[in-house]
């Protein structure tokens, strides 16, 4: 194998995956926080999982050729924020729900 | 939530109806009629080794261009139900319920188990063998996403014998597809049933991204590439950025439908428009994902029967680039009337009206390579030049629709349907038609009989404008869609008899073509050379059917239409002197077929809300999932003198063919 350590690292990122799902979850059912604190901690547990897929299993850092990673990221980044923020600014300014 | 309470519904087998019963009587048949051919001559053996358990793309590929067809059929039947029941007003052939849950499966099955399959199918016959490659990267991942799309086709098509088809449109709209207004298990068939193949198309697009990106032979340079493949490679990086919408929506109406959460209810403060929402952002994309690739096709057919370079090389790969992009920021055009705000429908309509310019540099493209070309009219281009016109009528159409002001009129009428009709058929299904005859010869080493072949193309066209130009008439005059019946003295009855009689010249011009085939299979012309287009691009320097491991020597790419180059310059001759290695080829694997299994089994647990057999099969599916990962699997070796056999075999019929033809 070309990377002795892609079973470490799997496994690695594998349980750090879980465990920030299983946090997120938790937080939102089975604590009393304002919603507030909530949300703010879900959106950084989200960032965190976000850095894990990207490095664990994305392969972020390990690839030959820099400017597919860079395109990669830039086109889901731009699909991300069109269609979170589309769909927020869609479902905020509809007249029928007002 | 009781593990135990296996509750059963009213209705376990569907009943009531004589059409049902017939289909019950002709599934068993059908069934026992498979299971004793193959018992009798002794092929279980032939069918788990050569078909179950392979990996190699082209097999996989053609698995899925049966499957295609079939659903083709299963959708056709559904289009010819839907048609008679609308030939005439105050018609009863079929009830307002059954008719429903059939629009819903015409409109599923079509997008989700017919075209994406025909696409898949054609992508796996000839992308690996365009580049140069000898398989796709991941080839028991290919063999598993074709196992999980016939999974979850499976489970969505058992669903008219047994418990009842989802009845909610194919868009599946909330609060209609809630719990609250429908229960039972149909709607849990389309959550399911899309869900698993979905999964599947998510790994193919993985699996076709790297495969274009890591696998192409020395010296072809991205802008090298046959157009075919370009348009894989973009609709792959579609498929990876907007399937996991697609997942996301599914699992959160199946939450609400199993667990009783409120993601998509109105009551708990949930927002039912959220579903049409995130549906289109996948929905409009997944448009694309089918369009795409069939661009692609049509580029190839031109390209070789007109016998030209194609037009505009780069323009026809960045406006695929362009529309991709444009994809994801267009799909408010499909809820206009939802009632947006003023700023959201005119940005909306904007974006979809930027997609008519990428769009018409292609047509444009298609048209200068046409232009001064020695065209022959072989079938498969008679339906690229069929596309030509009909997807115009689509696209300006589309234009038309687009304007949001204007679509308040159009809305949900018959216009609309005619309008999709156009771009879809006429885009999607005849690039099937014309890329499923253009790649036979190098699946199966003969060519689809000509003459029947264009009789079925004729047929299918006359009969496919019969039905949709009066469409967009009686949309104008008012019909909306999804109505099971309609009373006399509207002005519609006359248009419907016709679009009736189309639907079934339609059908007719479907029978002709499978016809075709089976005449073909005895009678078809045999193609010794590999190459029996005179094509243009690196499948057709192969044997056709192309050799397990596709080419003894990597070639080497120059040129756009590599091998159209070789032929010219003789550099065949050069490259066959390299010496030949032993191939490294993937092993086979039954793991994608078994958990494909656990994988129907979870799901048709939980669509009857059987949360402990879901659970099983979801179990069977980690415990596959966790046998993989802990075998290495290193492949094997074809040794030197297998390839030099295979080779003389091919180059002995190869010389014998060119001497009877000359």
């Amino acid at each position: 194998m070309e990377h002795p350590n892609t079973l470490k690292k799997h496994i690695f990122g594998f349980l750090w995956s879980l465990i920030l799902t299983f946090a997120a979850l938790l937080i939102t059912l089975r604590t009393n926080l304002p919603l507030g604190w909530k949300v703010t901690i879900i959106v950084t547990l989200a960032f965190f999982q976000l850095i894990i897929q990207l490095l664990y299993f994305m392969h972020l850092t390990e690839g030959d050729s820099k400017w597919i990673q860079v395109v990669n990221i830039v086109y889901g980044l731009f699909v991300a924020i069109v269609t979170v923020a589309g769909s927020i600014w869609i479902m905020l300014y509809n007249t029928m729900t007002h | 939530m009781d593990l135990f309470n296996f509750k059963k519904p009213e209705h376990f087998f569907v009943t009531g109806e004589p059409m049902i019963y017939m289909a019950d009587v002709l599934i068993v048949l059908t069934m026992l009629g498979i299971v004793f051919v193959l018992t009798y001559y002794k092929k279980w053996r032939w069918l788990w080794d050569e078909w179950l358990t392979t990996v190699d793309h082209k097999k996989i590929g053609i698995m899925y261009l049966i499957s295609a067809v079939l659903m083709l059929f299963r959708g056709g039947v559904d289009a010819v139900l839907m048609r008679t029941q609308l030939a005439l007003p105050n018609l009863k052939f079929l009830n307002a319920q059954h008719y429903n849950e059939i629009f819903t499966t015409h409109g599923t099955i079509m997008i989700i188990f017919m075209a994406m399959p025909f696409i898949f199918g054609l992508m796996n016959i000839a992308v690996p063998l365009q580049i140069g490659a000898r398989d796709v990267a991941f080839p028991a991942l290919n063999a598993l996403s074709f196992w999980l799309f016939a999974a979850g086709a499976l489970l969505f098509n058992i669903s008219f014998v047994i418990g009842g088809s989802p009845d909610a449109g194919w868009t599946s709209y909330t609060p209609l597809a809630g719990n609250e207004l429908d229960p039972g298990p149909g709607e849990n068939y389309y959550l399911l049933g899309l869900q698993i193949s979905g999964i599947g198309t998510l790994m193919s697009g993985i699996n076709f991204l790297v495969t274009i990106l890591k696998m192409r032979a020395p010296g072809m340079k991205l802008m090298k590439m046959p157009m075919f493949t370009w348009s894989t490679l973009i609709t792959s990086i579609i498929i990876i950025f907007a399937f996991p919408v697609l997942t996301v929506a599914l699992a959160l109406l199946t939450m609400d439908r199993l667990f009783g959460a409120h993601f998509f209810t109105i009551a708990g403060d949930g927002m039912p428009m959220l579903w049409a929402n995130l549906f289109w952002i996948w929905g409009h994309p997944e448009v694309y994902i089918v369009i795409l690739p069939a661009f692609g096709i049509f580029s190839e057919v031109i390209s070789t029967f007109a016998r030209k370079r194609l037009f505009g090389y780069s323009a026809m790969v960045y406006s695929m680039v362009a529309i991709s992009a444009l994809s994801f920021v267009v799909w408010v055009h499909h809820f206009f009337t939802m009632g947006s705000g003023p700023w959201i429908n005119s940005l909306f309509s904007i974006t979809t009206m930027l997609i008519s310019i990428p769009t018409g540099v292609k047509i444009f493209n298609w048209l200068f390579t046409l232009y001064k070309g020695r065209i022959r009219f072989t079938t498969p281009m008679l339906w690229t030049l069929a596309f030509i016109p009909t997807f115009l009528v689509g696209g300006i159409t589309g234009v038309m629709l687009a304007s949001a002001p204007a679509d308040y009129q159009y809305h949900n009428s018959y216009f609309l349907i005619s309008h999709f009709h156009y771009t879809l058929i006429g885009g999607t299904v005849f690039a099937c038609f014309a890329g499923l005859i253009y790649w036979w010869p190098k699946m199966f080493g003969f060519k689809l009989n000509e003459r029947l072949g264009k009789w079925s193309f004729w047929i299918f066209i006359i009969g496919f404008n019969l039905c949709f130009i009066p469409m967009y008439l009686i949309g104008l005059k008012g019909m909306p869609r999804r109505i099971y019946t309609y009373p006399a003295g509207l002005g519609w009855g006359t248009w419907n008899m016709i679009e009736t009689i189309g639907a079934y010249l339609m059908g007719i011009g479907f029978a002709i073509f499978v016809y075709c085939i089976i005449y073909s299979i005895r009678h078809g012309e045999r193609d010794t050379t590999g190459d029996p287009w005179d094509g243009r691009t690196l499948e057709w320097s192969t044997s056709s059917p192309a050799p397990e491991y596709n080419f003894a020597r990597i070639p080497q790419v120059n040129e756009i239409d590599a091998f159209w180059y070789r032929k010219r310059n003789k550099a065949m001759k050069v490259e066959e002197s390299k010496p030949l290695k032993p191939i490294h080829m993937p092993n086979k694997t039954g793991l994608p077929v078994i958990l494909s299994i656990f994988m129907f089994i979870a799901g048709f647990g939980f669509v009857f809300e059987w949360h402990l057999i879901g659970i099983i099969g979801l179990l069977g599916v980690l415990g596959c999932l966790a046998w993989r990962s802990l075998h290495e699997d290193k492949g094997f070796y074809i040794p030197v003198d297998i390839i030099q056999q295979t080779e003389a075999k091919w180059k002995k019929v190869s010389a014998r063919g060119k001497s009877i033809t000359s």
